[in-house]
């Protein structure tokens, strides 16, 4: 697998990265233990809302090993952590944006909300300390339902008196309402989008030292994108020279988005590491993960779709409130209008759509993007609401959705995204082979036999990746750029050390990425090594999310070896004594075009940096390129999930019996990385459809704070799923021609694991049963549908 | 107050004062700097810290130090040869039964004590049998091939 001859694009190549974290050397964050190491812990708010009437810390002050005790007042001058995304009403004006504390000033706003940091010379010591700061609390009445915080009696900022954020819209109000009056039929649904809790399995932890020598500062962070993580704490929050703060993102144990964002944390700990004037580490507990990781999900939505006579779709009609949580986390705001509202076309060609979103704050933990990050909650909306229509119009929900299939790209979709290709018939046969359709009648009786019900569903998602053309994301009200960054640097002996802005924190970029250079140069893949996450170190990042690393980071990269490859013909030309025009490089060789002269790559290479025989005078000497790559459209990746479900109607219990899917990611790097991201996508959406619920009762405490509470699937709650990646459409605006597959399987597959079960239901009735569909909740629904 | 302690780790006696409410994990990590060993959760729910104690996977965070005297005890670190890999390793490479990497070190721990237990599991058995780890990048099925084909070079 390291001879360049055969290429590397399309392998299966094992990982590069698999023998550190097998043989337990990787370094994730709470390895990293620094000289003269002290501890922080933080202080939370068992309150929901409540005002802060005072705060005692002198008992925690003096308890053995404190170094110091911090809160809101000693932060006083400090910035609020920020809000990336400007989201603005339906009459123009901005979002309501609170400030969010670092550490809490004068009220706390849900539980966990920071309100001191301890730090001590032991972690125990901390945190036996905390229990001694004395918070005089003034309990207020907590808003927490999303559908109704708009007309709770209580505010949760005074800045939005009804606790509305923003109401947003997007598409054709006018033609969509028309399109209704026009409509054969109108099929309705109202359902929520449950509330998730990300629980990557390394609790997010951070490090944070000053140097005075240098007065700067060095952090540590389980985070996803150390370069914005710099920028908007530098920048918006503590006031410090970006130069002089190093963010380091080292190895990171899972990210699902719930490691973007900049929180108060690794804030806190930068800010006092120089009033300690030692290394602070804190590393969250599970229980801490659970209360201050930022959420997903939360929605609640009515959902019209007008069809003609004839099945096609006439219009979409969306009314969705969405729960920002507390504060509006570091891209809030965007998840629900941006990344959802937009993704409602779908696979089809309905021609009218509008949305209209109310984003609500309530006095539970922020909330933002979770794998898939809006494009879940739409494709739900759209793969729910297309499926209750054909069960109601008696269409087979696969014919019903190849009627309205788009058929030719580029299509404009009434909702702002032009996608640039597809092919959604493909997809869909596919996934209805692996699903073995054809044998679902004969299972059906045979479980019918068996006294228990049987059920298919379908799910055609699609998602836009590749975040993001900036000038567009600008104009819809990022305050970011979304391009990425990359630099090849070839050193003299041709070995090659490649510097990524994307993050690697599960998905092999140390491998893929590697293959790309490795293919495109022609040399072996141990001769390159990827290198990401640190600022130190990487030139400019953006980091990793919405399925954008090898889209956008992998074709910065691809864009640097462009530069690499280009002064090489230069260097060979010279070697060569031929004309540079006549160069051609293949192989990892510069050759004279239908010659047999010819330089390999390393001889160039090591004449870059030994250039004794060198055009001095028109090249400079070295061979390090970097480059930035800003996409001029997102990408499209798409596909088809069929679930097949058995319940029993005595005990409400799903098994999921079969779980086909077919994705189109365009063309596919390392074929065996993209079907474990399947997987994992799959396992979180199947996770929402049975198993999680971020649940808070009516008093704002979260009731699923601990793995006892709250289901993750374990492995024995996981069918085996049946996963193809199709030959594709490769996307056309990027050199690689791929689209991404990271969060798929989760945007994908909660419809197709509902629209089962509400399938095996429907003879009683049933339109819809709630994620998750836990054996009460569908027990209960069964019960409800059939009594009498 | 610390009190004196002895055991053996990866093979190699150890003698450590710990304070009686030391977890065997935080012994490992911090006292012995063996940070392949994970902490997930600290309540004994996601097996991230999963070590062989005597021959048989304990989750290291729910354990005291000091019940540990005399015992033997295996982390990663332990089960990695200095050439190669364990062909449990071996199979979770072949098989892409790893991501992030975080979970991986308490699922191979578990998963050679399954298959040391029960060298003929099903792929239902070894389902069953790694319900005590967590994983969220994997959906569990390349971890369900790699037990199954490191049972088979186990044999």
């Amino acid at each position: 697998m390291n001879d360049p001859k055969a290429g590397f694009i399309g392998k299966s190549v094992e990982r590069k990265e698999d023998f550190r974290f097998l043989s337990g050397s990787g370094q994730y964050t709470d390895d990293i233990t620094l000289p003269r190491q002290s501890y922080g812990y933080f202080v939370r708010s068992p309150h929901a809302h409540a005002k802060i009437r005072g705060i005692d810390t002198a008992a925690a002050a003096k308890a053995d090993g404190v170094l110091g005790v911090f809160t809101g007042k000693d932060m006083a001058g400090v910035g609020g952590l920020p809000c990336g995304w400007q989201i603005n009403n339906l009459d123009g004006t901005p979002m309501k944006e609170p400030k969010h504390s670092v550490l809490a000033e004068g009220k706390v706003c849900y539980v966990g909300d920071h309100v001191a940091l301890v730090v001590a010379e032991t972690a125990a010591q901390a945190k036996a300390a905390a229990n001694l700061v004395d918070v005089d609390y003034e309990i207020l009445p907590a808003v927490v339902d999303t559908a109704t915080a708009d007309q709770a009696k209580t505010a949760v900022h005074d800045i939005a008196p009804n606790n509305v954020c923003y109401v947003w819209g997007c598409g054709d109000k006018a033609a969509t309402d028309a399109a209704f009056t026009k409509a054969a039929h109108v099929t309705k649904l109202h359902f929520a989008n449950n509330r998730l809790i990300p629980n990557a399995i390394e609790p997010r932890a951070a490090n944070a030292a000053y140097d005075r020598a240098g007065d700067s500062y060095t952090l540590y962070v389980s985070n996803q994108n150390p370069h914005v993580e710099r920028l908007l704490m530098t920048a918006f929050v503590l006031g410090l020279p970006e130069h002089k703060v190093r963010v380091v993102a080292p190895d990171v144990g899972g990210g699902f988005g719930s490691k973007i964002y900049l929180y108060a944390e690794e804030t806190a700990l930068v800010w006092a590491s120089k009033r300690i004037g030692r290394p602070i580490k804190w590393t969250a507990e599970r229980s801490e993960s659970f209360l201050s990781d930022a959420h997903g999900r939360d929605h609640v939505s009515t959902v019209e779709l007008a069809l003609d006579k004839n099945g096609k779709f006439l219009a979409l009609r969306v009314h969705t409130t969405a729960n920002m949580g507390a504060y509006l986390s570091t891209f809030a705001s965007c998840i629900p209008t941006i990344l959802y509202a937009t993704l409602l076309a779908g696979q089809y060609t309905t021609p009218a759509i509008y949305c209209e979103v109310k984003a609500v704050f309530t006095n539970t933990a922020p909330v933002d993007a979770y794998r898939g990050a809006g494009r879940p909650e739409a494709t739900y909306v759209v793969e729910r609401i297309v499926e209750t229509a054909a069960r109601e119009l008696k269409i087979d929900p696969a014919e019903l959705r190849r009627r309205n299939f788009i058929k030719t790209f580029p299509y404009a979709t009434p909702v702002g995204l032009t996608y640039d290709t597809g092919d959604y018939d493909a997809t869909l046969t596919r996934a209805i082979e692996l699903a073995d359709v054809k044998g679902f009648a004969a299972r059906k009786a045979e479980s019918t036999k068996k006294g228990l019900l049987r059920g298919l569903g379908y799910s055609c998602y699609i998602e836009a990746c590749g975040l993001a053309p900036s000038n567009i994301a600008g104009a819809l009200g990022a305050r970011a750029g979304l391009f990425e960054a990359g630099e090849v640097r070839v050193h003299p002996t041709g070995k090659v050390t490649v510097f990524t802005g994307s993050h690697s924190h599960g998905q092999g970029h140390e491998t893929t990425f590697a293959q790309v250079v490795a293919d495109r140069l022609g040399i072996p893949l141990d001769d390159v090594d990827i290198q990401h996450g640190d600022t130190g170190k990487v030139l400019f990042g953006m980091g990793t999310y919405g399925s954008r690393s090898i889209a956008v980071g992998g074709t910065a990269i691809m864009k640097a070896i462009d530069k690499v490859v280009a002064k090489g013909r230069k260097i060979a030309a010279h070697l060569l004594e031929a004309s540079e025009a006549d160069i051609e490089f293949a192989n990892g060789e510069f050759r004279v075009a239908g010659t047999d002269r010819k330089k390999a790559f390393a001889e160039v290479s090591l004449a870059a940096y030994v250039p004794h025989n060198y055009p001095l005078d028109k090249l400079e000497p070295g061979l390090n390129e970097n480059a930035f790559y800003d996409p001029t459209n997102f990408t499209y990746p798409a596909g088809s999930y069929v679930c097949e479900v058995e319940v029993d109607p005595e005990t409400g219990v799903v098994r999921i019996d079969r779980f086909a899917a077919c994705d189109d990611f365009g063309n596919v790097i390392n074929p065996m990385i993209v079907e474990g991201q399947v997987h994992g996508g799959l396992a979180q959406g199947i996770g929402q459809a049975l198993l999680e619920h971020g649940i808070y009762n009516e008093d704002g405490q979260l009731v699923t704070g601990s793995y006892m509470d709250y289901a993750m699937p374990r492995a024995d709650d996981l069918p085996k799923f049946t996963v193809e990646t199709a030959k594709g459409t490769p996307c056309t605006h990027n050199p690689l021609g791929v689209k991404g597959c990271g969060e798929a399987g989760a945007i994908g597959s909660p419809a197709a694991v509902i629209n089962a079960i509400t399938d095996a239901l429907s003879h009683m009735g049933v339109t819809d049963v709630p994620m998750p569909a836990t054996p009460h909740t569908v027990w209960k629904t069964i019960r409800a549908a059939t009594r009498v | 107050m610390p009190v004196p302690l002895s055991l053996r780790v990866n093979g190699k006696a150890v003698s450590a004062d710990v304070d009686p409410s030391t977890s065997l994990v935080t012994l490992l990590r911090e006292q012995l700097g063996l940070t392949g060993t994970h902490v997930g959760c600290d309540t004994a729910q996601c097996g991230a810290c999963t070590v062989h104690v005597n021959g048989r996977a304990v989750k290291s965070c729910n354990v005291l130090a000091v019940q540990m005297a005399g015992a033997e005890v295996t982390t990663i670190e332990g089960i990695t040869p200095a050439e190669g890999m364990h062909p449990m390793q071996v199979a979770f490479k072949a098989c892409h039964g790893l991501q992030c990497g975080f979970c991986t070190p308490g699922m191979v721990m578990s998963a050679i004590d399954l298959v040391q237990h029960h060298p003929h599991a099903t792929d239902a058995q070894i389902r069953e049998g790694l319900e005590g780890n967590l994983c969220r990048c994997t959906g569990y099925q390349n971890i369900v091939k790699a037990v199954a084909q490191g049972a088979a070079a186990m044999k």
